[in-house]
């Protein structure tokens, strides 16, 4: 693997990630903003979409929270996967967030020493060939809002419905909806959150292909859709874009559930190496 | 700019000087204003009186340009800083999101507002920023103390001078 190649990728990647609005959730806003009689609303969306216009001319950071930066890695099986190439992307991810003016939001935790480190990996294995590496700067206004539940196993899924619905409920203008929420259901309570943030990278704009999760997303959508938060907070019928879930095994002692919630900047770029 | 005569939920465009503050500004500040007359005293670093303040961290100003992307953060946060603050003359705060109902009585006691910015427009609202210039706390990065020069800066009364809110049906 060439180390230089792959550094100047994802230096390009995180640019990608924060200048460039994801086609997806463009062309969602671009609904709503359609579909939206509100004014108010109305303007809100039309702002974040010229916002995103100018993002990608002046190659300006779509917002200032140019977040957490976190990683996604997937190698597979042909792919030797070292701590040395870990630390070769991290540095790239650094780099590539100083050379292109984004904000270091990170911070030492206690003292809060602003700084550029903080890049959070999560690593899987797959059996496809190929590294692919995902660029997910996280903004906090809505990173804030992120909740986890610990249901008992015989809970309905209607009660996994409204908590899902009241989190949003509570994340509110401060959150900049119209949002995009990620749903993660089962595993342990680690794993519930970090299926909530996975559902938000793929694609947001397109069914579910599990028809139980389709259905499940339909409906909050609808059901989020009528909390009349709208874009910004002005009311409307967007209070949300996307609803995503992901499920995996559990206990059967429990069934923990995450919510995360993206702000209508939902930010990623995903390169293949 | 008369603030009596902003209503909550009014569109205006807003042309003149901000301040930049955040999390870590508004404790040093609030710090200052508490530390008065002490024997280490230090005078605030901007006369507060009549201006605005601004929930803002910018990122890094890019070549060629005056600034990089501004959009506001959360106002909610900085929500236990603002009576003093307001005490020592600030008119008003600019941000996103909804404040406690503290602080909405604070801005009907002080006759202040609250404005509110595009939330997650940052690139657009760097556009209307005409001049930037470090005021205080450059060792905060981009959380320092900025002056801004604004020019047609879009904002919504978010609350007015008599304490309504535009998000009253979203408050508690």
């Amino acid at each position: 693997m060439n180390i230089v190649k792959l550094k100047n990728q994802v230096e390009k990647a995180v640019a990608r990630a924060s200048f460039n609005l994801r086609p997806d959730v463009k062309k969602l806003l671009k609904r709503a903003y359609r579909f939206e009689k509100n004014t108010r609303a109305r303007k809100a969306l039309g702002w974040i979409l010229e916002n995103a216009r100018i993002a990608e001319k002046e190659k300006l950071a779509i917002c200032q929270d140019t977040g957490l930066p976190i990683i996604f890695i997937e190698a597979g099986k042909d792919v030797n996967l070292s701590g040395r190439l870990i630390r070769e992307i991290e540095k790239a991810v650094e780099s590539g967030y100083r050379k292109n003016c984004l904000r270091p939001s990170s911070t030492e935790p206690l003292i809060r020493k602003a700084s550029y480190q903080g890049v959070i990996f999560h690593v899987e294995f797959s059996n496809a060939k190929g590294l692919w590496i995902t660029i997910f700067p996280k903004g906090f206004g809505s990173e804030n809002k992120s909740q986890l539940k610990m249901f008992k196993p015989t809970v309905s899924i209607a009660e996994i419905e409204e908590f899902v619905v009241s989190a949003a409920k509570e994340a509110g203008p401060e959150s900049c909806p119209p949002f995009i929420v990620g749903v993660g259901i089962g595993g342990t309570s680690d794993k519930a959150l970090l299926l909530a943030k996975k559902a938000l990278i793929g694609k947001v704009d397109r069914p579910n292909s599990d028809k139980v999760l389709n259905g499940l997303e339909k409906r909050l959508f609808k059901k989020i859709n009528s909390l009349n938060i709208g874009p910004m907070g002005f009311s409307g019928k967007t209070t949300c874009l996307s609803v995503k879930v992901k499920k995996a095994p559990t206990h059967i002692a429990g069934l923990p559930v995450g919510v995360n919630i993206s702000c209508h900047a939902l930010r990623s770029a995903t390169i293949k190496v | 700019m008369n603030i009596k005569s902003l209503k909550s939920g009014q569109e205006i465009l807003f042309s003149g000087v901000i301040y930049t503050a955040r999390d870590q500004a508004h404790k040093r500040l609030v710090d200052i204003i508490n530390n008065a007359g002490a024997q280490n005293f230090v005078p605030l670093p901007f006369d507060l009186k009549g201006q605005f303040i601004y929930y803002c961290g910018p990122t890094a100003t890019p070549k060629n340009k005056v600034i990089g992307s501004c959009g506001p953060t959360t106002s909610s946060r900085m929500d236990e800083f603002v009576e003093p603050l307001l005490k020592k003359g600030l008119l008003g705060m600019i941000g996103k999101g909804r404040r406690s109902k503290k602080v909405r009585n604070l801005i009907k006691k002080y006759k202040a507002v609250y404005l509110l910015a595009p939330a997650g427009c940052g690139a657009l609202l760097a556009k209307k920023v005409l001049s930037k210039k470090l005021v205080a706390f450059k060792d905060l990065g981009p959380e320092a103390i900025y002056r801004l020069e604004v020019k047609d800066f879009p904002v919504i009364v978010g609350i007015d001078s008599l304490g309504k809110d535009t998000y009253e049906d979203l408050c508690d």
